[in-house]
């Protein structure tokens, strides 16, 4: 027999099939999920919100793939999850933020952040939020002047207070009414201002089972309940739940996959554990908003929580046998 | 009726491409090679030498084992050679060369087995030579002398067929619905069995309307049908066992522990053949598929019968294959030549091209555990991967790797292309070593 045979194949182990879903198509559903929130923040700020976002996006990448190439990793910016962390930045600062000091925010995020621990997948808090947290400390007059939305018309002034600040102040009288801040035309960070096109977004992530509802309801729901017994209103309820940041922080920052719990007994800890951090502050503290630093907590307790639904979850376990 | 609450499964592309493809017998090929090696237990060892001329049903080889089966001529022709080969599995197995002479001449020793007891109806059962078509390869005689056969009440068949390509027991069914209700009746009498129940995937609407047209005309009353949802892996043996029955499984259980007889349905189809014509197995139905085959179809192949000479008779390739696959693309074995010959349990051939054959390059975990919520028991593959690599035993056993049945579903379901079946697999030698 002289037959020629195909003896070079490719062996690998099963399974010899994949999904289609990888990590590129994961973070491009979580940009595609911000979408609607950038278009609102461009219509709400101007041209501006738009600059910031391109320049956010562009150091980002920029940076990780400076660092890879210093430190002769593999090229990871493919997987846009820089391109994300850089959105998610610009969506975190005012609109009117300087460049220079959102670049260095970018810088901070990716390179301190998840870089210097390992990249994708290692990095122990949100590079964002912390991000956010950094600019906050560094540049805190710039971080908490925000422009005016183009509903302020006639006035000549060029910057205002958010909701929260105005609470945090007392002066209850000059807050926007619930549909205002649900449609997002009131001071505040870029793309945190506009709650239906964040819901809009979460929702959308939620059903194509990007992420899981857990952290998102645990999270808004605590603040909702917080906020009823604490003021004893369903109104005021309703302002802690749509102001500042919670709905970009829950649907998009504390859904993180790495800086979160892995089992959603964890993911519903982490979610209450932001809203009690949040309200906490908001009601308590000296700081009119506690999203960001909510998070950021409740990402260094992950290893924690994760050692105490691991208990859980072997208790349920295996009969050896029968 | 299926349970209300199903284990966690995923959904995999069905690709049931000759689902509607009658099966046809390929002419027998100039030589094959038959395995010895074709069932899980002790190997056959060769009854015949070289030059000995052989007819189809010979005995050909046979091991004095418990857990064994033996093995049968697929051809006649004259035996060209006994030589060792690397087999999928990566040791040497034994193959009998026979250079066919195309007769087809059927050996004396075939003749309908006379069943008067149990243990004539087992020891048929072994002279079949049947082993779990689906690709288990545990043989079906083994499976039919329980310990505790007198706590054993339910058969159930297994015709989820839940891996994507394959269609040979959609067409077992479909073409021979009437054997497999008669090995049902076979098996269930003999075993005093009270209870049949057919496990079908809903994706076969065939099958399941032709079964249930056969179970109404023979006025069957104590076998049913259970339609299951169409993820995978509900064909997998604890996967099915919980599905039909509600019973848990753990591993290293037998379904026999737990009161159940199962077999795959085209084993239990081969078997009443067998009890008929007295001719063990010989032949088998194979899906030949994949997109470097010009005619995918359904064959009935002589056993021992080389892939090359498989993918001839489909046409041959139309695009240069870069990876076949022996059963399933999700548990089947990857082949490294297409010399290799089908055996019992090759249940499907699937021939890829370059785009379907390449590994995937793998990237960093995200921890976001589609891999724990994809795994029909719950498990936690991340975790394993991470102590794999750390190489620790300790963690592995507490959160149960031993567990894992490798059905590929976390591999397939991670976004970061991480070879997490691999890595179970590897942590369960590894504990196995570890605790010797």
């Amino acid at each position: 027999m002289d037959k020629k045979f195909h003896d070079n194949l490719i062996v690998s182990s099963a399974p010899h099939i994949v999904t289609e879903s990888d990590t590129t198509r994961l973070m491009g559903s979580v940009l595609l999920a911000l979408l609607p929130a950038l278009l609102a923040s461009i219509y709400i700020f101007g041209p501006r919100a738009l600059i910031l976002a391109i320049v956010c996006v562009a150091s980002s990448v920029l940076f990780e793939y400076v660092f890879n190439l210093i430190t002769h990793k593999k090229q990871t910016v493919g997987d846009l999850s820089a391109a994300l962390t850089g959105l998610l930045i610009a969506f975190n600062v005012p609109a009117n933020f300087p460049f220079w000091q959102a670049i260095l925010g970018c810088l901070f995020a990716i390179v301190v952040v998840k870089q210097l621990f390992g990249g994708i997948g290692r990095n122990f808090s949100n590079p964002a939020i912390t991000a956010r947290i950094f600019l906050f400390i560094s540049f805190s007059a710039n971080m908490s002047t925000w422009p005016v939305t183009r509903l302020a018309g006639s006035t000549d002034a060029v910057t205002g207070p958010t909701p929260l600040a105005l609470y945090a102040e007392g002066s209850k009288d000059q807050i926007p009414g619930l549909l205002q801040l649900l449609l997002g035309f009131h001071g505040g960070s870029t793309g945190e201002v506009c709650a239906i096109a964040l819901l809009i977004g979460g929702i959308y992530l939620i059903a194509r089972k990007v992420i899981s509802p857990i952290i998102p309801c645990a999270f808004i729901g605590t603040v909702f309940v917080f906020g009823l017994i604490a003021t004893g209103s369903v109104y005021w309820a309703f302002f802690h739940v749509l102001s500042g940041g919670v709905m970009l922080g829950a649907f998009f920052m504390a859904t993180d996959y790495v800086t979160t719990p892995k089992l959603p007994l964890g993911q519903l800890c982490f979610g209450i554990g932001c809203g009690l951090i949040t309200m906490c502050i908001r009601l308590y503290g000296s700081y009119p908003e506690g999203v960001s630093f909510s998070i950021l907590l409740m990402n260094l307790c992950t290893p924690l929580l994760n050692n105490l639904s691991y208990k859980f979850y072997l208790k349920g376990g295996f009969e050896d046998g029968k | 009726m299926s349970q209300r609450k199903h284990m966690p499964s995923i959904h995999v592309p069905h690709h049931k491409n000759t689902s509607a493809s009658e099966t046809v017998t390929m002419p027998v090929p100039d030589e094959v090679s038959i395995s010895m090696s074709q069932n899980i237990g002790a190997p056959c060892s060769p009854l015949v030498a070289k030059g000995d001329y052989v007819k189809v049903g010979q005995r050909i080889g046979d091991v004095d084992a418990f857990v064994s089966s033996p093995i049968f001529s697929s051809v006649s022709g004259t035996v060209k050679d006994i030589v060792k080969v690397r087999g999928s599995m990566g040791g040497f197995e034994t193959h009998i060369v026979i250079e066919t002479d195309k007769k087809q001449e059927v050996s004396e020793e075939v003749k309908v087995p006379e069943i008067n007891s149990f243990d004539d109806f087992v020891k048929a059962a072994r002279d079949s030579g049947l082993v779990g078509l689906g690709g288990a390869s545990f043989p079906t005689h083994v499976k039919l002398n329980p310990k505790n056969l007198d706590e054993c009440e339910v058969l159930v068949v297994n015709a989820a067929e839940c891996e994507p390509f394959i269609t040979t027991d959609n067409r077992e069914m479909v073409e021979n619905g009437q054997d497999v209700l008669d090995g049902m009746k076979m098996i269930m009498h003999w075993l005093n069995l009270k209870k049949g129940i057919i496990g079908i995937e809903a994706n076969k609407p065939d099958a399941i309307v032709n079964m249930h047209r056969l179970i109404e005309q023979n006025e069957i009353k104590d076998i049913e049908i259970c339609e299951l949802p169409s993820t995978y892996p509900k064909g997998a043996e604890r996967v099915l066992v919980y599905e039909t029955t509600g019973k848990t499984m753990n591993a290293g259980v037998l379904p026999a522990q737990l009161g159940v007889i199962l077999d795959n349905v085209s084993t239990v189809g081969v078997m009443a053949e067998y009890f008929k014509t007295g001719m063990p197995i010989v032949r088998r139905r194979v899906t030949v598929d994949g997109d470097a085959v010009a005619e995918p179809k359904n064959v009935f192949v002589p056993i021992g019968t080389r892939i090359a000479d498989l993918v001839e008779f489909c046409g041959g390739y139309k695009k240069e294959p870069r990876k076949i696959v022996m059963g399933g693309p999700m548990m089947g074995r990857a082949t490294k030549s297409d010399e290799s010959p089908t055996m019992k349990n090759t249940s499907a051939v699937l021939c890829f091209s370059k785009d379907m054959a390449e590994v995937k390059e793998e990237s960093a975990c995200l921890n976001c555990q589609r891999c724990h919520t994809a795994c029909p028991l719950g498990l936690m593959p991340s975790i394993f991967a991470d102590a794999y690599r750390d190489k620790d035993v300790d963690r592995l056993m507490k959160f149960n790797v031993m567990q894992c049945m490798e059905c590929g579903s976390c591999s397939f379901t991670c976004p970061a292309r991480r070879p997490l079946a691999l890595s179970n697999k590897l942590s369960k030698f590894m504990v196995r070593e570890a605790s010797k």
